[in-house]
């Protein structure tokens, strides 16, 4: 038995000292999901801020076997994994696990990652959210939120941002087939639990995890933790799992907290105007009231 | 992906001739990124493409060399876009040479099954550990018939023991594989790589020795092959089944009392320098004929082919010639041609 804090083991195979900015929420996600998973796992990472941060050779933060190949190819290598350890016989003794960040998931990876799961390859995608290209300089990426300014969807007297949406990532996974779950670095159980359930899944399994990026955000960052709650409490981020098609919300806010309270501490949004703010929230409510009636029909996605 | 290679593979996979997994990817980008988790994870692992995949699988190609994967793919060569054909040419391989793969060109369907054999002991060598590209001519020795002998499994795993990389990815054993290289680290990791392929020459001529003394069967000293050339003034350098008919003209004008021989490069990387200015030592015109062209220079092959007599006090006269492109025939007039037109041509001629 390792030891425990509030149900986490202290067990570490993601080390300290690494090159992460303060406040990186790509390092506490990589740090937790692999407390879920445990020593016997192997680990792809796709190009990204957690490759560069955590492998600056010859240092490493990785304890537990590690490979990065390149940007969009992390759930190619990962089939290759996976059925390499099939073929030697080790397939139930090793989990498997995929990191991406959204531009390397959502993106130029979305084509690997899309086979991958077509195949009914058997890893855990995770990828790490937070809505642009941070690595390379905080680019727009299809999981930029509206109106959010990025170095190439600037602020602009003109164009005030992003012009469009997220894109719908875990119900697009979800039509694949595969376990789905979204979770944020602010709920560490919720997430850890999601881990072990996606490792458990035989077959694909996607999660999506809300990880903050202070630098992109234009945020302190001892407010990584805050924020990435009151993204869960406005309904922006909710946490739900999609099992055999089937939503199921892992958590309602007992009192939801308007979009604002999120975006205003943020300097990617402080140019917003009321109208856009209200264009936000409206999204968000409907987002979440299709998600309600998902949970209450039952109805399968895929 | 080269349609029949895989399609054969399958039914052996499906017939369960063939202990192995096969992984259906989307493109040969996963294709080749799939290999690389595979053979890190410390499975031998093999894939086939040509023309448009291998382009797409360009960026890749390097990560495999620089992570010292030992992979082993069977090009078919086929031109590339645009315009859009199917047919054969070397374009594809050839713009390739710069990703660190060692590269074979085959003459034969016989030559092709064999290298594949002796391309793993190469790639595996701890010496070695990098990528072999085994280069074939997309439909002539891809798509058409060839009576081969396909030595014994026994022999084959004598000649070619179990897998055993130096490195994997095992959780007894962490490894961090493909970090991010500083400026002050890159440049060692790129000339280690380039050792590793120039140390491969000897590797390669000596695997070509080991082979022949199992099975009876060798391809010159591995890395080149001539034809006539004891006595020659004159001799056709081609890689590829260029090198069939070139024997063939090569009988034929030697019948004619012209003393005429064939240079065959089977190995284009490493390019084996020594070896090519050893055997032309007699030569006074040499016709170095690509399949390929370096759009704004000349072809590849005549490049290099030339660089390596850089240094050396008598210099043959080469000239270079394309021919071939996009499927167009190779035929024996177009060699003859070649053997006609060399010392009397100072710029690159096109045999079409």
């Amino acid at each position: 038995m390792d030891d425990k804090i509030a149900g986490i083991t202290t067990e570490e195979h993601f080390a300290s000292g690494h090159r992460a900015c303060a406040g990186c929420g790509a390092a506490l996600m990589a740090r937790l999901a692999l407390k879920a998973a445990g020593k016997n796992t192997i680990v792809v990472n796709a190009t990204g801020c957690l490759e560069v941060f955590s492998t600056p050779y010859p240092e490493t933060a990785w304890k537990i076997p590690w490979i990065h190949g390149a940007f969009e190819n992390a759930a190619a290598i990962a089939s290759g994994v996976d059925r390499a350890l099939k073929s030697l016989g080790k397939r139930k003794d090793v989990n498997v696990l995929a990191f991406g960040g959204d531009g390397g998931t959502f993106d130029i990876g979305f084509q690997a990652l899309s086979g991958a799961a077509e195949r009914g390859d058997n890893f855990c995608y995770i990828c790490y959210d937070n809505g642009a290209y941070m690595n390379t300089g905080i680019q727009r990426s299809g999981a930029t939120p509206k109106y959010a300014s990025t170095t190439t969807s600037p602020a602009g007297s003109k164009i005030h941002g992003k012009t469009e949406f997220k894109k719908p990532m875990p119900f697009i996974m979800a039509a694949h087939g595969a376990y789905v779950a979204t979770a944020n670095i602010a709920f560490p159980l919720d997430f850890i639990e999601k881990v072990k359930k996606g490792l458990a899944f035989n077959g694909p399994a996607y999660i999506q995890v809300f990880s903050t990026c202070p630098t992109g955000w234009k945020l302190g960052g001892g407010f990584t933790i805050q924020i990435a709650r009151l993204a869960v409490e406005s309904n922006i981020t909710p946490l739900y799992e999609i099992e055999k098609g089937v939503v199921k919300i892992s958590k309602k806010p007992s009192k939801v907290i308007p979009v604002d309270e999120y975006l205003k501490s943020q300097g990617r949004f402080k140019h917003l105007n009321e109208s856009e703010i209200k264009e936000i929230q409206e999204n968000v409510d409907e987002n979440w009231q299709k998600l309600l009636d998902l949970e209450k029909n039952k109805s399968k996605m895929c | 992906m080269d349609t029949h290679i895989v399609e054969r593979l399958a039914e052996f996979i499906n017939n369960g001739e063939l202990n192995a997994e096969m992984i259906h990817v989307e493109s040969e980008h996963s294709a080749i990124s799939a290999a690389i988790g595979s053979e890190a994870t410390g499975v031998r692992t093999f894939t086939a493409t040509a023309s448009q995949g291998l382009a797409l699988m360009h960026e890749i190609l390097f990560i495999v060399a620089g992570m010292r994967l030992p992979v082993v793919m069977a090009v078919a060569n086929r031109a590339l876009s645009a315009p859009i054909n199917i047919w054969n040419d070397h374009q594809d391989s050839i713009s390739e040479r710069d990703t660190g793969w060692i590269q074979l060109y085959i003459e034969s369907a016989q030559e092709a099954l064999d290298t594949i054999i002796q391309a793993y002991k190469i790639a595996e060598n701890h010496e070695v550990l990098l990528p072999v590209m085994v280069c074939l001519d997309g439909f002539t020795l891809s798509h058409v018939f060839e009576p081969v002998d396909i030595p014994n499994e026994k022999d084959v795993n004598k000649f070619l023991p179990k897998y055993n990389p130096l490195f994997k990815l095992d959780p007894k054993k962490p490894v961090t594989m493909g970090p991010i290289g500083f400026p002050d680290t890159y440049m060692e990791f790129r000339q280690e790589t380039h050792e590793a392929i120039i140390r491969a020459k000897e590797i390669i001529k000596k695997t070509n020795t080991e082979f022949k003394k199992s099975f009876n069967r060798g391809y010159g000293d591995g890395v080149l092959e001539t034809y006539k050339i004891e006595d020659a003034e004159y001799a056709v350098v081609a890689m590829g089944t260029i090198c069939g008919t070139a024997r063939v003209v090569v009988d034929e004008m030697r019948k004619e009392g012209k003393k005429v021989g064939l240079i065959k490069i089977k190995c284009f990387r490493p390019f084996p320098k020594e070896e090519i200015t050893n055997c032309c030592k007699n030569i006074k015109n040499i016709a170095v004929i690509d399949r390929n062209i370096s759009l704004g220079n000349e072809g590849a092959l005549f490049t290099e082919f030339k660089s390596a007599f850089y240094n050396q006090e008598n210099k043959p006269i080469i000239n270079g010639f394309v021919a071939g492109l996009g499927g167009r025939d190779v035929t024996k007039e177009h060699i003859k041609k070649a053997f006609e037109r060399t010392g009397k041509t100072n710029q690159t001629e096109w045999l079409s």
